[in-house]
């Protein structure tokens, strides 16, 4: 026999807390299950690569809601529970442990897992991600007996973790393939700042090169071969090359969509009261004319809060630009828009004083921008995106004016 | 522990127990409040859990420039307003009384 609940959702992260939370919030009075195949409730992800990793913060304070909270709304949580099946006919998900749920809506909510290094030893004792909670308690625990550490990835979590990694006074080497920094999420004075920002703090960044295998000794990983045939010693490596959605339970159950599962405004996949949301749903925006997944807290809450009002019959027409945060040392980035696919980088500020802000435009509307230590610049910049409001490099490149 | 006053956004008053050390944030979320969303985790990056002091805030620490800067943009900014996650709870808090801002 299935278990039935009204509202199905798979996955515990921030997207599935999140939708949880708000059908309850929005008076939905039917049966609510959280699936999800992490051993904890719903935490925060992104402290994993800062507060956490660093030890400033402890599992208990990053707890999306106390245990009781969950009791008190009436909303299981399914722990240490994997789905892989799903039969959209007979509106059932099996897990792993062969338990069938039924299901009235299924929110998808399952993120991405990390993507490996598919080269010889990628799979070595002391090789690590950082997605959950385990990798991270994992890396800490290997991390005092470690004195050099290569992070292979510049992205926003390879970078987070280098800063951290220099505050304990690692030997850190970073290796990114591209000829820049964050190359896929910002443009190239941002990537030129946080370069010079880490090789000021003593990491040593090596652009344009990949990496060949890693080798080790006795199952450990211990050095790392680039393609220039360089070998680096390394106690420790990380791996920060991005997350692969994880939707093939989806997809062999036919719903449609490339990079992640297709959803429409709503969030509804090609299978009948199925939605996916998060970091795995590909979706078109105002801010994106091709579907595009946004791995991101406001992203995945927003889709939840999508999902629950379509699932309590609220209208919800929030427009609202993506934005990310991202902290490093003393530098607090702040970002709005998609800056993907921008022809002019308006420079606002001086970068050397660390607090500036790059605004992307295309064909002259502002479309995205990123704020070093310039909260205010952000705090504009949402409107200024959500808008697409037209300006000039001129009017916009003085840190004296305040932006429009 | 100290207590603090919570005023949830339909006018309804909570007082709870919140750990010294903590923010006011996470006092009012681990109190089952779920008002506020915290986006960001206490970053100060979202205002999205933006409240008003009404009483008690004598002994507050005025906001810094990151706080004020993302206060600015709020819809909502009053004289009194706070971003809870940035307001560390101790004894001399005994009695805050705070009040939730409305949604963006
Ligand atoms: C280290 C790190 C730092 C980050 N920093 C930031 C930041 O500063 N700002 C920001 O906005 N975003 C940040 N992010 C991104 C953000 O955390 C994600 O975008 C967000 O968590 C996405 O939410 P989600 O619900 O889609 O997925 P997740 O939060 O990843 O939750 C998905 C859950 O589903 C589970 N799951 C997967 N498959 C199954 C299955 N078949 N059955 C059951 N359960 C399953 C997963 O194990 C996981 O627990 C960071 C991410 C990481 C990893
Ligand atoms: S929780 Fe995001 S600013 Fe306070």
């Amino acid at each position: 026999m299935a278990r039935f609940h009204d509202v199905l959702i798979v996955g515990g992260g921030h997207g599935g807390a999140q939708t949880a939370i708000a059908l309850r919030q929005n008076g939905f009075a039917g049966s609510i299950a959280i699936i999800g195949d992490e051993p904890e409730p719903p935490y925060e992800r992104p402290p994993l690569s800062k507060e956490y990793l660093a030890g400033d913060k402890t599992f208990e304070r990053l707890h999306l809601r106390p245990e009781a909270f969950w009791r008190d709304r009436a909303i299981d949580l399914v722990l240490g529970a994997r789905v892989d099946f799903l039969d959209p006919t007979l509106k059932q998900v099996v897990t792993t442990g062969g338990e069938r749920f039924g299901y009235g809506a299924l929110v998808w909510a399952t993120g991405g897992r990390p993507r490996r290094l598919d080269c010889e030893g990628g799979d070595l004792a002391g090789v690590h991600a950082i997605r959950t909670r385990a990798d991270v308690d994992l890396l800490r625990s290997e991390l005092p007996a470690a004195r050099r550490v290569v992070i292979i990835g510049g992205g926003y979590i390879g970078l987070e973790a280098a800063a951290v990694l220099r505050k304990f006074d690692k030997s850190v080497t970073l290796i990114e393939a591209q000829h820049r920094l964050l190359a896929r999420v910002a443009g190239p004075t941002l990537s030129r700042f946080y370069e010079a920002e880490h090789r000021d703090r003593g990491v040593d960044v090596r652009l344009a090169s990949t990496v060949s295998r890693l080798v080790g000794a006795e199952g450990r990983v211990n050095g790392v071969v680039l393609a220039s045939g360089e070998r680096l010693a390394a106690d420790l490596v990380i791996v920060g090359i991005g997350v692969a959605p994880a939707v093939e339970v989806l997809r062999q159950a036919g719903a449609l969509g490339t990079n992640g599962v297709l959803v429409d405004d709503r969030c509804r996949t090609s299978l009948a009261d199925v939605f996916a949301i998060g970091d795995c749903a590909a979706r078109k925006s105002r801010f994106s004319p091709t579907a595009v997944r946004i791995e991101s807290v406001p992203n995945a809450n927003e889709q939840a809060l999508t999902v629950a009002c379509e699932l309590t019959g609220r209208e919800r027409d929030h427009d609202a630009p993506p934005w990310f945060w991202s902290n490093q040392f003393d530098l607090r980035l702040l970002t709005v828009g998609l800056s993907d696919g921008f022809d002019v980088e308006v420079v606002r500020g001086d970068p050397a004083t660390k607090s500036f802000s790059v605004v992307y435009l295309r064909e002259g509307r502002i479309i995205a921008l990123d704020c070093v230590n310039a909260a205010k610049d952000f705090a504009r910049g949402k409107s200024l995106v959500a808008n697409g409001v037209l300006t000039t490099p001129g009017l916009i490149a003085d840190v004296n004016i305040p932006l429009p | 522990m100290s207590k603090i006053i919570v005023i949830s956004r339909d006018g309804e008053e909570r007082a709870i127990e919140a750990e010294n050390g903590l923010s006011v944030m996470e006092a009012i979320r681990n109190a089952g409040i779920d008002e506020i969303m915290a986006l960001c985790g206490g970053s100060c990056s979202c205002a999205t859990c933006h409240v008003f002091v009404e009483a008690g805030g004598e002994t507050l620490p005025p906001p810094e420039a990151d706080e004020s800067d993302m206060l600015e943009a709020s819809a909502y900014r009053r004289e009194n307003s706070r971003l809870s996650c940035q307001l560390t709870v101790s004894s001399a808090l005994e009695g805050l009384t705070v009040r939730v801002a409305p949604e963006e």
